[in-house]
């Protein structure tokens, strides 16, 4: 009788089709949001996320109406990112189908944006994503534009203010493993779990199943991947099963 | 086979009613998205969902006219998450009075580890001799449904609670007063179980006296 630790498939968004690239170059066309988010809740993941990597006004309404059509769908929770810089913004999103919202950019530009959402709608649907990477000196700093700014900020200084502010979740993504399959950043992981009492999600570094143990290990309430659901390289299956004999709670559908 | 059911949702301007509308159709209803308590008029069964504080969702209701119809309405109502919070006296995360419709109060989930509370969890039926409530009762035991809040409904009375879950502790997860239910988890986000859940209510809407008139 325990909560499970949740696996979550992320799918970036560009005008309305599922897209594939490194560093926002080669984008490739994987289909439509919809049937993959579909295909991911059947088979047992227990959240999905959308990114709206383009959150350019032109793709705006294509990305609320994908939403729209997931939330008919797909009765798992959904969380959205990408393009909230009010609380108009948010709210649109949350009408639109999403349960929760991650803000990332706008909330290092303007943080009392996560007050404000967290007022107007609770902090359990405000999720601060943050892009870190490691410095010389052992630290991480806040990375912003789909990492290519260096912000100044460092990750857990900036962690804690968000979950004082507002957040009620961190995704946090390790800009050095992600895209290496390599595994989690699991000292960051550590580190900012210390420091914050509310639900870190890992990201960035899967490769195969005993890296989700490994997050889960050093901290993370969630573990979330995106290209190797995609590339069908590691089955959901199994890492839910490598899970269980570690000894973590996962859900069985 | 009768028509189905018209459900309305009660629309306090904020959140996603989207998944519940199509939970709510996929389980056999007919689904109305009510901002006036006009709208409601022809309805079977209210739907009271919610997000943030319950300050500024009650303020919501008062504006748009809902607390009195609410009140008194007598026919099957399911509140989630905030929703069932409302039909308490009032709630600690701002001090506001709610509905009062349920004697008892809302307070944070003591001795959490991290908070929100979020994602999968039991349902744990209370084992008194009698069997479970109707609306679990072909719910597989081993199910999960989806939670996502830092609040928790206190009943005066514990004999309304038809599921408990634990973080770390007992909560109540689900009460029944009557024709009135409420669930703190997020039936329409639960899967296929969660829908399963969404048609027991419908059904219940369906045999309820007021859908007979």
């Amino acid at each position: 009788m325990t909560l499970r630790t949740r696996i979550i498939a992320c799918l970036d968004v560009r005008h309305g089709r599922v897209v594939k690239g490194v560093n926002f170059v080669n984008l490739t066309d994987e289909g439509d949001p919809t049937e993959l988010a579909g295909r991911y809740a059947r088979e047992g993941m227990d959240e999905i996320v959308y990114l709206d990597i383009a959150a350019s006004p032109e793709g705006r309404s294509a990305f609320l109406d994908v939403i729209h059509r997931t939330a008919e769908q797909v009765f798992v929770p959904l969380t959205v990112g990408g393009g909230v810089r009010e609380v108009e913004d948010m709210r649109q999103v949350l009408r639109a189908g999403a349960d929760k919202v991650s803000l990332n950019t706008a909330a290092v530009r303007n943080p009392p944006l996560l007050d404000q959402c967290a007022r107007t709608f609770g902090n359990q649907c405000v999720i601060l994503a943050i892009d870190a990477k490691s410095r010389p000196d052992g630290g991480w700093s806040v990375f912003v534009n789909g990492g290519r700014q260096d912000t100044g900020l460092d990750v857990v200084e900036w962690a804690a203010e968000g979950v004082n502010r507002g957040a009620g979740e961190i995704l946090l993504t390790s800009m050095d493993s992600d895209g290496t399959n390599a595994g989690f950043d699991t000292r960051l992981l550590k580190t900012v779990t210390e420091r914050v009492n509310v639900p870190v999600i890992a990201s960035g570094g899967a490769g195969n199943p005993r890296h989700f143990v490994e997050a889960v290990r050093a901290g993370a309430s969630a573990v979330l991947a995106a290209s190797i659901f995609h590339r069908r390289q590691v089955e959901l299956a199994e890492i839910k099963q490598a899970m269980s004999e570690a000894g973590i709670a996962v859900r069985h559908v | 086979m009768t028509d189905p059911p018209l459900v309305a949702v009660i629309d306090h301007g904020a959140g996603n009613l989207v998944s519940i509308r199509h939970g709510l159709e996929r389980a056999g209803a007919r689904v109305a998205i009510a901002s006036r308590p006009q709208e409601t008029a022809s309805a079977q069964a209210l739907v009271l969902p919610g997000v943030g504080a319950p300050g500024t969702a009650m303020s919501r209701l008062r504006d748009r006219g809902f607390i009195e119809p609410i009140r008194t309405w007598k026919g099957p109502l399911l509140g989630i998450c905030i929703g069932l919070q409302l039909f308490f006296e009032m709630s600690e995360e701002d001090g506001e009075s709610c509905l009062g419709l349920e004697r008892g109060r809302v307070r944070k989930i003591p001795d959490a580890p991290l908070l929100p509370h979020i994602g999968w969890n039991d349902l744990v039926l209370p084992r008194n001799g009698s069997a479970p409530d109707q609306l679990f009762g072909d719910i597989d035991p081993e199910a999960t449904f989806y939670f996502v809040h830092s609040y928790v409904p206190v009943p005066e009375d514990d004999g309304i609670t038809i599921a408990y879950a634990e973080y770390p502790h007992p909560f109540t997860a689900a009460i029944r007063n009557g024709p009135r239910i409420g669930v703190q988890f997020h039936p329409e986000r639960s899967g296929d179980q969660g829908i399963r859940f969404l048609a027991n209510f419908v059904a219940e809407v369906r045999k309820s006296p007021r859908a007979s008139q």
